[in-house]
């Protein structure tokens, strides 16, 4: 392993905060952009952390729903999110000017080596969020960053999120727009241009079958990975164990918690046959 | 007009707690991991995450799914293993100003008794609430809690090794509450606890698979809530001992249903994850409506339901 298995413990600087709505908007035909002002959070925030939201009041939804921290902005931080079930549907209808209960930052978040490495970003879909954040705060070091999305109406409009240093390289699934093909494809090429041998490390959020063939991929040249997972979540602080991900055999356990030793981890210490 | 602060204080047999709210097994982890967003002092007391003899890895994920104003669960008792808990965990959350409970379960009656016995020895430990919702090996994989002979040798192993205050965590699919509670009660319960969850589940018609990996799961928060106070109602009407009431619980008015119902104390599960200060919250409520209503000491309002309007 090229960097120090970091399984955090409880995040010191978390909170339940009601954040304020600065702003709420569509950015596509399914992914919208909030703006979320509080200070502690956005001030402690650091890329691949996520808030669990209280989307409203009552009990629908009955749970919070977690969203990555997709960039930070002075006291405000960023979600943002696709609308694919209740949930989401109802954040939609939440107005600027509004408060929502939020609860972080939670999760470990990405190292980011010291050393001058390339830096290979790989997103899938809504996957970008937590990776927007990461080459935000990248600044002007080097990195590469692939996205990859169904099709052109889909594609994420970075620049109306945040200012990145570089452009994207982008692929969609039907060739709309970008390379024609998975964003696999875009690794597997930039893999070659970098040449063997060259140190690099990989970021990646996406659909778990993307994040399998990334992880294969990883594995195969011995490139360190630091995949950020989804699960399905009760409370985000450790305590209902409903997100477990399985361990790669040899870590001396079965399962890991998403949320508190997570939600990123090195490809190597999940077992991507059972994911 | 003299103003009196009202006496929350409960007694649950020999066991006191300072308020009637506690945090419900399986909710609060080992109180730790709230630590930094509830003041862990002012809660009344803390049942831990369900303890078995050896550690347990639990079910394969989806783990959880929410459903109409509840939640179902198939976690699978996961569980660091009580001598983990005593060792690493236990320290951290004895600092603390507040009743210690120990949830444990076991597939065997044996690991009742042993649970007990290794639990025994240990201070900072103020009663034992005994999960009697799981599958008995010996009996096919029958639940413990719904028969009352197998309930009532669950609670005499456990009581045999035991110096500590027993509670007996009951099972709501059962056929008849009250048939469990006086069986429980019959074999020496100091107490009992109701309910665990409902089991339920929930499929995704599009694949046509189950949203839990478990297939079934158990199901919490506010939708099980009138089974719960029903349930809680019967039981308080059927046996002498306290009953520690759940289900559901949001906020204080629900807690207070509970309470009128004939409970002396009660759980707040599934709101924890909602709403970390879900506990305090609930104290707070109670205490308010005390004082609005004149209400001296809350346990003058336990079971005190006016059969007429």
């Amino acid at each position: 392993m090229l960097f120090k298995r970091c399984v955090l413990g409880y995040p010191a600087l978390m909170i339940e905060d009601q954040a304020e709505v600065a702003f709420n908007r569509p950015l596509t035909s399914d992914t919208w952009l909030m703006g979320l002002r509080s200070a502690v959070i956005s001030g402690s925030a650091s890329p691949g952390q996520f808030v669990m939201v209280r989307v409203r009041k009552g009990a629908d939804p009955l749970l919070r729903r977690p969203f990555s921290i997709c960039g930070v902005e002075g006291d405000m931080f960023l979600l943002l999110y696709r609308v694919v079930g209740k949930g989401s549907e109802m954040m939609t209808g939440i107005a600027a000017g509004g408060r929502v209960s939020v609860l972080g930052p939670l999760g470990n978040g990405f190292r980011i080596p010291e050393d001058g490495r390339e830096l290979l970003l790989v997103a899938g879909g809504i996957g970008i969020a937590p990776l927007l954040f990461l080459a935000h705060r990248l600044g002007s070091r080097e990195f590469r960053f692939m996205a990859g999305f169904g099709s052109a109406d889909g594609i994420t409009p970075v620049q109306e999120v945040l200012d990145l240093s570089r452009p994207l390289q982008i692929s969609t699934d039907d060739g709309t727009k970008g390379y024609h093909g998975p964003v696999t494809d875009l690794l597997q090429g930039t893999l070659r241009d970098c040449g063997t041998g060259s140190p690099c490390s990989i970021f990646t959020c996406g659909p778990r079958g993307m994040l399998k063939s990334v992880a294969r991929i990883a594995g195969k040249d011995g490139i360190a990975c630091q995949v950020s997972m989804e699960a399905s979540m009760a409370c985000g602080l450790g305590a209902c164990l409903g997100c477990v991900v399985p361990a790669a055999p040899g870590e001396g356990r079965t399962y890991y918690h998403v949320c508190s030793e997570g939600p990123v981890f090195d490809s190597a210490m999940i077992d991507w046959a059972a994911v | 007009m003299e103003h009196h602060q009202p006496d929350l204080r409960v007694r649950l047999g020999t066991l006191e707690l300072k308020n009637p709210v506690i945090a419900a097994s399986g909710t609060f982890g080992y109180g730790e991991e709230y630590a930094s967003l509830v003041d862990l002092n002012q809660i009344g007391a803390i049942v831990v995450k369900g303890l078995s003899l050896k550690p347990k890895s639990g079910n394969p994920p989806p783990r959880i799914v929410e459903t109409n104003g509840g939640m179902l669960n198939a976690i699978g008792l996961a569980n660091v293993g009580v001598e983990t808990f005593i060792r690493e965990k236990l320290p951290a959350l004895r600092k603390y100003d507040t009743r210690i409970i120990a949830n444990i379960y076991g597939h065997h009656i044996d690991e009742y008794g042993e649970l007990a016995s290794m639990l025994k020895g240990v201070e900072s430990i103020s009663a034992l609430e005994v999960n009697i919702s799981c599958p008995n090996v010996e009996c096919g994989g029958m639940v413990f809690g719904v028969d009352p002979d197998v309930s009532a040798r669950v609670t005499e192993r456990v009581l045999k090794n035991t110096d500590k205050p027993v509670i007996m965590k009951l099972t709501p699919n059962v056929t008849d509450i009250r048939v469990i509670a006086r069986a429980v009660e019959s074999a020496g319960a100091h107490a009992i606890s109701l309910i665990n969850t409902l089991t339920g589940m929930a499929i995704d018609v599009d694949s046509r698979t189950p949203k839990l990996a478990n297939i079934y799961g158990g199901l919490s928060g506010p939708a099980i809530r009138p089974v719960a106070v029903f349930m809680v109602y019967q039981a308080a009407s059927s046996v002498r001992i306290p009953v520690i009431g759940m289900g559901g619980i949001m906020d204080a008015r629900d807690a207070l249903e509970f309470i009128i119902a004939g409970a002396s104390a009660v759980q707040v599960g599934t709101a924890n994850f909602v709403s970390p200060a879900a506990t305090l919250d609930v104290l707070d409520g109670i205490r308010g409506y005390c004082e609005k209503h004149g209400v001296g000491r809350i346990e003058d309002i336990v079971g005190s339901l006016k059969k007429s309007h």
